[in-house]
């Protein structure tokens, strides 16, 4: 039997018992037992950010990041409550009017985490004004695309390429609104680094920023991940937990 | 450039941490940091050119592109401006001839505004190429720089007297006011031992000056027993937040003092390794305190058996910032220090227990170590009967604005702000911001309140602002100031200071709405909740607080009780009014349509 459930320790998310370990972050144990905490900048099997804030929870009536808080044995969590997921929603429309996001035409459009996450928190339109900021695409690899305009600074190809795929291809470069993603090669242009498209960090962009050339449309619209499951189905955020990932 | 890289990586033993410290000297040298530097600092401490171009370019006075030679920047805080730093800036790029914020087509020079040089009471001040710093600028002094910049003089051979920085003590107390002789608290600490010297600064109930006012025999004593066998001590002299500048005149009056608090923090914990951590705009400071960092070790104050004392080793090196407010937050100065980007991390674990490389470090304010040397030489008892119960002993300020005497006052903590408004001559005052952007605004019917922690708390700073000010004004400085700041790291901070800045620069061209307030207020519970660190959370601060006390000043901005954007729709259409030659009434905006034809 599964340590989790041996170690009789659960905390309450939004009124449910959900197993932990010590050690454990509200999110990680949640996502273990397949309840959803909204998160665009966190994945099974990397360390956490707490960057895109989506995951703002109630910890004992404190706001707290769900990916960075431990969980502690009897600890009250509210996620789904109406305020939180108002300011989910503002989080979003933040990320929508901080790039250049036009899902009709993002081969990414099904299988986009952020565009899914909206759907799910109802957000209709940006409400703020949007920045259009000017951001160049690089199509200098062979297999990828790096579409600045759609980068929300997750940092998830930052820590797989260095963490899973010890290659350390990306950083984060600049400051404030101008921070933006660099990549390690003499040029600065990924077609010059030593990413390939079989790397973890080539598979983990949760929006249409970093994407494989040519596959685009393998799936058609209408058949893609979140036209088939709804976000908050348990484990459709991303791919299937890492073998490690004990579930109980 | 291959020798200067290669001379200034040396200076370094190529240590990836020394990051920082290699990407501003390589600058000082070079003028601008070109890709070939970066990738030959990227080979030479084992980093990747992506990592070390994240880092360089997060950093406000490092430049990844070609700037003027001599780089001229104008402190753009609220007081400079109101001392007239704007048409000052103006009238220096006019005589230039170079726009704000661009280099001049001869590559000589370029002008631009940044956050605050911490020079408040002798403003307008200016920093030149990050390093020398102009004070009380006027029209003659600005004629003559574009003079000096044209006949390309060397900033070191410009008139001293520009450059002269000022120390104002107008009002010392216990801390500035009594002599002190270096060593003096040092050895009234090996009298007491290590524990016994713990046990003062406990009993002094002393909190943090840094604004946070965190227990600091507390934070010692966490440092003390967390596991690890290096611990270290860091002195956070990043004075960034705007108005602020009571740091500058102790390091310059009182570097003994805080060099001695340091190493009694070292004592207590068990560290042998220090740093001092200096904000980029004050590397005017640098020399000054290694001379002071010098005679201490000649003197055996510091490095190996300090006093005599066997196995008591300790030694401090200077960290010199490069333009970051945020690293003031003690995780990203922690990250700075180490050669990475200053954004600040994920807590806990807490520098206390996992700091500088992993090893316990505590981090306390400048004005701390100062008390503590003096807590140490009279007992915490002492210090606990100066000021109220929770905020014991005194406090410096830095007190600028509308005032006839700026600079710096040191009072016992539970001193009301009518007080220090009569000490430094204010009259006719509307408004004070207490502790910088990030702190409280006062208006007038407040005034009877205390600077303590039970009442209105301050990192030791306050602006004056008399009522010929508009307050509207200042809280879209604070704006812009952060986000100019923002790290960037988590959403809501990087996108929504940006937001805030944009809003507010709508109601001041006159193209408010109601709509707008309520977007404002919306920014301000999300941002307070939400952000990864604290800059986030204090940014709309003062826009709470004017909003709340000097409201008219928004409102008379509003145009309409309803949405309004932010563009003139009828200045929009007149190039399709110049290409259709009309002017009738139905080419303009709001449309009317005559009944008639």
């Amino acid at each position: 039997m599964s340590r989790y459930t041996a170690s009789g320790l659960s905390f309450l998310l939004d009124g449910e018992e959900v197993p932990m370990a010590p050690g454990d972050t509200v999110l990680q144990a949640a996502h273990r037992v397949g309840r959803y905490i909204p998160h665009l900048c966190w994945h099974p099997g990397l360390p956490a950010h707490g960057s895109c804030r989506l995951c703002m929870v109630n910890f004992n009536g404190r706001p707290v990041s769900a990916c960075t808080a431990l969980a502690a044995p009897g600890a009250v969590v509210e996620c789904q409550t109406p305020a939180l997921q108002a300011e989910r929603r503002t989080l979003l429309q933040m990320l929508f009017v901080e790039g250049n996001h036009f899902c009709p035409s993002c081969e990414r459009s099904g299988n986009c985490l952020l565009q899914a996450t909206a759907y799910q928190h109802e957000m209709a339109g940006p409400h703020f004004e949007e920045f259009y900021p000017g951001r160049p695409v690089d199509a200098s690899h062979p297999d990828m695309l790096l579409d600045h305009n759609r980068c929300i600074l997750c940092g998830l190809c930052v820590r797989a390429s260095e963490l899973l795929d010890g290659k350390s291809v990306f950083a984060i470069a600049g400051h404030g609104t101008r921070c933006h993603l660099v990549v390690d090669s003499p040029s600065g242009q990924l077609g010059d680094s030593a990413l390939s498209v079989h790397d973890q960090a080539a598979g983990i962009c949760p929006v249409g920023a970093l994407m494989p050339k040519r596959v685009g449309f393998r799936d058609p619209i209408g058949q893609r991940r979140y036209d088939l499951h709804r976000v908050d189905e348990p484990h459709s955020q991303e791919a299937a937990p890492p073998a490690d990932e004990e579930t109980p | 450039m291959e020798a200067t890289v290669r001379t200034v990586l040396a200076r370094h033993a190529n240590q990836p941490q020394a990051l920082v410290q290699i990407l501003r000297e390589l600058q000082a040298e070079q003028g601008w940091l070109p890709r070939e530097a970066l990738m030959a600092v990227a080979q030479a401490t084992g980093r990747t050119v992506a990592d070390v171009e994240g880092v360089a370019s997060f950093y406000r006075f490092l430049h990844l592109v070609p700037v003027g030679r001599y780089r001229v920047l104008f402190s753009d805080n609220i007081t400079d401006r109101m001392q007239g730093s704007v048409a000052l800036m103006e009238r220096l790029c006019r005589r230039l001839g170079v726009a704000p914020g661009a280099v001049r087509a001869d590559g000589r020079v370029s002008v631009a505004p940044c956050s605050c040089t911490g020079l408040g009471d002798q403003g307008p001040a200016l920093l030149i190429n990050h390093h020398q710093v102009i004070t009380r600028l006027t029209e003659e002094r600005v004629d003559a720089i574009a003079d000096c910049i044209e006949r390309q003089l060397p900033p070191a051979q410009w008139p001293a007297e520009w450059m002269q920085v000022e120390d104002p003590v107008h009002r010392a107390d216990v801390l500035l006011g009594t002599p002190f002789a270096p060593g003096s608290a040092l050895q009234a600490a090996r009298a007491l031992g290590r524990n016994g010297t713990l046990e003062q600064v406990q009993r002094s109930g002393l909190r943090g000056r840094g604004g946070a006012g965190f227990a600091t025999g507390l934070k010692w004593e966490l440092c003390r027993d967390a596991p690890g066998a290096q611990r270290c001590v860091v002195c956070n002299a990043d004075e960034g937040e705007p108005g602020t500048f009571k740091d500058r005149v102790l390091l310059r009056r009182h570097a003994h003092l805080v060099v001695e608090g340091m190493t009694l923090a070292a004592w207590a914990v068990g560290a042998r390794r220090g740093f001092i951590y200096l904000r980029g705009e004050y590397r005017f400071l640098l020399e000054h305190l290694q001379e002071v960092l010098r005679q201490r070790r000649a003197a055996g104050l510091l490095g190996p058996d300090i006093q005599g004392e066997a196995g008591f080793d300790f030694d401090i090196e200077i960290h010199v910032g490069a333009g970051a407010y945020v690293c003031g937050e003690e995780s990203a100065l922690l990250n700075s220090l180490e050669g990475h980007r200053g954004t600040p991390r994920i807590r806990p674990p807490f520098p206390v227990e996992v700091g500088y490389l992993g090893q316990p470090t505590t981090v306390n304010n400048v004005e701390t170590f100062c008390a503590v040397a003096h807590i140490l030489l009279r007992g915490g008892d002492w210090w606990a009967s100066l000021g109220t119960p929770k905020s014991t002993g005194t406090k410096v300020h830095a007190i600028s604005g509308d005032c006839a005497r700026p600079g710096v006052y040191e009072y016992p903590l539970g001193t009301p702000v009518e007080r220090m408004l009569e000490d430094c001559g204010a009259a006719d005052t509307q408004a004070v911001q207490v502790g910088g952007p990030s702190g409280t605004c006062l208006s007038v019917t407040e005034f009877g309140r205390c600077i303590a922690y039970e009442d209105v708390p301050s990192a030791g700073a306050l602006m004056v602002f008399d009522r010929r000010r508009d307050m509207f004004e200042v809280a879209r400085n604070f704006a812009h100031f952060f986000a100019h700041e923002s790290c960037g790291f988590c959403t809501p901070c990087r996108v929504g200071t940006e937001l805030l800045a944009r809003r507010m620069d709508k109601l001041a061209a006159g193209h408010g709405s109601r709509h707008d307030m309520s977007v404002l207020q919306e920014l301000d519970t999300l941002l307070h909740q939400s952000t990864h660190c604290g800059l986030g959370a204090a940014a709309c601060n003062p826009l709470r607080d004017t909003l709340l006390k000097f409201r008219p000043s928004y409102e008379r901005r509003l145009q309409s009780l309803h949405f309004l954007p932010a563009l003139d729709l009828d200045a929009e259409l007149s190039i399709a009014r110049a290409a259709t030659g009309r002017q009738d009434a139905a080419a303009h905006w709001p449309p009317s349509h005559p009944t008639t034809p």
